[in-house]
């Protein structure tokens, strides 16, 4: 990896604290992300995993700390600014959200088209070309009730890749799939990866965290418990939490 | 220099208690009477043989589809020459209950429908009777769903009463109208009524939502229905 | 006494009629825009106007629409304005139609996922173009069939005009009522036109609804 890039991370996570409430939920995160990484976000439900993601694009705001994406720090007052951040940052979710009243190709079409000011035809050319990188060339026109499950996750993923991202965000995007639909969504998200994409992933999938993610990040009660390479925290946990965690998956 | 005289209006108080009075007892009479007819209604169109579901079909869309002054004045005006003559309050509380039987069929035929079919059959299996199952197992759990509707509905025959005062019901729409006829203080005695108005629908609603569970559809405080 | 055949009733009853569908398609119309106004700053402004355009509708679902006439009708002469009944009964159903169409519509952006506005958002959307390209089209598809509903209610609500003298069909069966001594047929003539009116669209508002929910 180059040495620059090394040395600015692409997405800066500095004494994050969020609280809903009295409920403090992210007591004090730090994290640097490199360009190119992918970082796994695992943990039981209610560690706060979910939070943190979407603290990155600015779907939630945090009390305390500091959040720097490209160098450019969060700023929630200004529409602008966080329009600018999300075509920095791109966002996957665990029930695809597709905009239901447009076919497919509309789907992936509507934000460049919109927001980049793309004109039809360039936006058109670009969803076929996304929708073929996801293997669904040949569904431009379908509309979104029509799909399976993991089609429209990938249609989905075709539409956060339109606006050009520099970091995707996966909030457990195959945890409302059948499990014979998982693979073929994981399957694109690791081409992405292979291609030098960031990701952060908030993900159940194991084995594919094991086997893609550069690190992998264990969340507990908010905090950060334990980070390093799959290797080190799937094989040597070091702490009984984790421990505990990745036990209870083989149940 | 518009001025206004909201104490001359006040001053009548006698009359305007009188109409609250007269609108509050012909919707205590009405609404369980219509919610009566509505659960016989629901439970006939649900169960009951085709020429009553179709009867009761009738019923409801020519009451849901005529403005209720049109129905409240067939009844005082046009029953008469059928030799059916009725006092003006006779005719509003008869207009406001079979209103609200007919809005009420519909609501609560729709909370019947939404019962799950394991109901039915748990019901069936223990050997109760239709009756037992309907009044035991289907309605309670069907006035529970459907109870916001119920109250929204109450309350709207209860605002719609005030037309009662054209055929001269002495209600609180027909003491304005007295007042402000006796004291030309006609943009007062309205907004005062009106206020009442308000307040007896804010005040019913809570009512309603309180008295529906402790007394119709059997959630004991503390429980689960 | 001048004899009135069934013909001579319904005829002027027609002629009447005319007046009632003149006035609900005003007040529909006229509620229809104060009533999207009033969403448009309800959806961009602030907890403020939201609470405000809460009591407005609170205000108008609360309250009898014989007050709501009253009081355009007294109001506005109170102004010194000279107003006639159909002015006064035009103001009144507009403003109500369009508390109980901001409503209905409100219900209508409230039932649009909020995963929708979020996946919009993470686009890069701006708050209007959400509005407008995601929120607003599956919204207005779900407004459909309970704003032609609300149309019926417009139509039963002009019959109240005839209480502060406006002559639409109410009022006309009224007179005709008198001068014919005829009540019984001349009401039940009243209602049957109401109900020809108001059935089909009743019967069309019940067909869209199983379309808006068979998808």
């Amino acid at each position: 990896m180059p040495a620059e890039a090394l040395a600015d991370p692409i997405v800066r996570i500095t004494a994050l604290r969020k609280s809903y409430g009295a409920n403090e939920v992210l007591k004090g995160i730090d994290l640097d992300v490199t360009r190119g990484e992918v970082i796994a976000i695992i943990g039981k439900s209610g560690s706060g995993k979910s939070t943190l993601l979407r603290c990155v694009n600015g779907l939630e705001q945090f009390q305390d700390g500091a959040l720097t994406v490209n160098g450019k720090p969060l700023l929630y007052e200004s529409a602008m600014a966080m329009r600018a951040l999300r075509q920095q940052v791109g966002m996957i979710f665990q029930g695809f959200n597709l905009f239901p009243h447009l076919s497919v190709g509309r789907n992936v079409m509507l934000a460049p088209t919109l927001v980049k000011k793309r004109s039809p035809n360039e936006a058109a050319e670009q969803a076929t070309k996304l929708l073929a990188r996801v293997g669904l060339a040949e569904k431009f026109n379908a509309m979104p009730d029509q799909l399976s499950g993991g089609q429209q996750q990938r249609v989905a993923i075709a539409r956060a890749l339109a606006m050009e991202p520099a970091v995707l965000l996966c909030d457990e995007i195959t945890s409302a799939l059948d499990p014979e639909l998982v693979g073929e969504v994981l399957r694109v998200v690791e081409s992405l990866a292979e291609e030098g994409m960031t990701l952060v992933m908030v993900t159940h999938e194991m084995n594919f965290a094991r086997k893609v993610a550069d690190r992998v990040i264990f969340m507990h009660q908010g905090r950060v418990h334990e980070i390093g390479p799959p290797a080190e925290l799937f094989n040597a946990p070091k702490t009984p939490e984790l421990k505990q965690f990745l036990s209870s998956l083989h149940d | 220099m518009i001025s206004f005289d909201f104490l001359a209006v006040l001053a009548e108080w006698p009359l305007l208690l009188k109409g609250l009075a007269w609108t509050l007892g012909l919707t205590l009479i009405a609404t369980p009477l219509g919610l009566l007819i509505a659960t016989l209604g629901a439970w006939s169109r649900a169960s009951g043989p085709a020429w009553l579901r179709r009867l009761l079909g009738a019923y409801v869309e020519l009451l849901r589809n005529t403005p209720f002054i049109v129905q409240l004045f067939f009844i005082f005006f046009g029953l008469p020459a059928m030799g059916v003559k009725l006092s003006p309050e006779a005719a509003s509380l008869i207009a406001m209950t079979l209103n609200l039987g007919a809005y009420g069929t519909e609501i609560l035929r729709a909370g019947i429908q939404a019962t799950p079919r394991g109901q039915w059959e748990a019901a069936q299996s223990l050997a109760l009777s239709p009756v037992q199952t309907f009044t035991r197992v289907v309605l309670p759990p069907a006035f529970q769903r459907v109870w916001p509707a119920l109250t929204s509905q109450i309350i709207i025959v209860m605002l719609g009463s005030a037309v009662c005062g054209q055929i001269s019901t002495e209600e609180l729409s027909y003491a304005a109208n007295l007042i402000q006829s006796r004291n030309f203080r006609a943009f007062e005695a309205f907004i005062i009524a009106t206020l009442v108005y308000l307040m007896l629908a804010v005040l019913a609603r809570k009512l309603l939502m309180w008295a529906g569970p402790r007394f119709i559809f059997g959630v004991r405080s503390g429980g689960h229905g | 006494m001048v004899e009135f055949t069934l013909w001579d009733i319904v005829r002027n009853l027609l002629l009447a009629l005319r007046w009632t569908v003149a006035l609900s398609a005003i007040a529909f119309i006229g509620g229809g825009l104060v009533g999207g106004l009033l969403l448009t700053l309800r959806l961009g402004l602030g907890a403020r106007t939201r609470r405000l355009i809460s009591l407005y509708v609170q205000l108008f679902q609360g309250t009898p629409l014989l007050m709501q006439l009253f009081l355009a009708y007294f109001g506005l002469a109170l102004l010194g304005l000279e107003v006639s009944a159909w002015t006064a009964a035009a103001l009144a159903l507009t403003l109500y139609t369009s508390a109980y169409l901001v409503e209905i519509w409100r219900g209508c952006v409230d039932a649009v996922p909020r995963g929708q506005w979020e996946a919009a958002r993470s686009l890069a959307l701006s708050f209007g173009e959400q509005l407008r390209h995601v929120v607003l089209p599956q919204a207005g598809r779900l407004a459909i069939a309970p704003t032609v509903g609300f149309l019926v209610q417009v139509v039963k609500g002009t019959a109240l005009a005839s209480v502060i003298g406006f002559v639409e069909l109410t009022k006309a069966g009224s007179m005709i009522a008198n001068a014919s001594f005829k009540p019984f047929l001349v009401f039940g003539c009243v209602a049957l036109l109401y109900f020809a009116l108001c059935f089909p669209i009743s019967l069309f508002a019940q067909h869209l609804e199983r379309r808006t929910h068979a998808r």
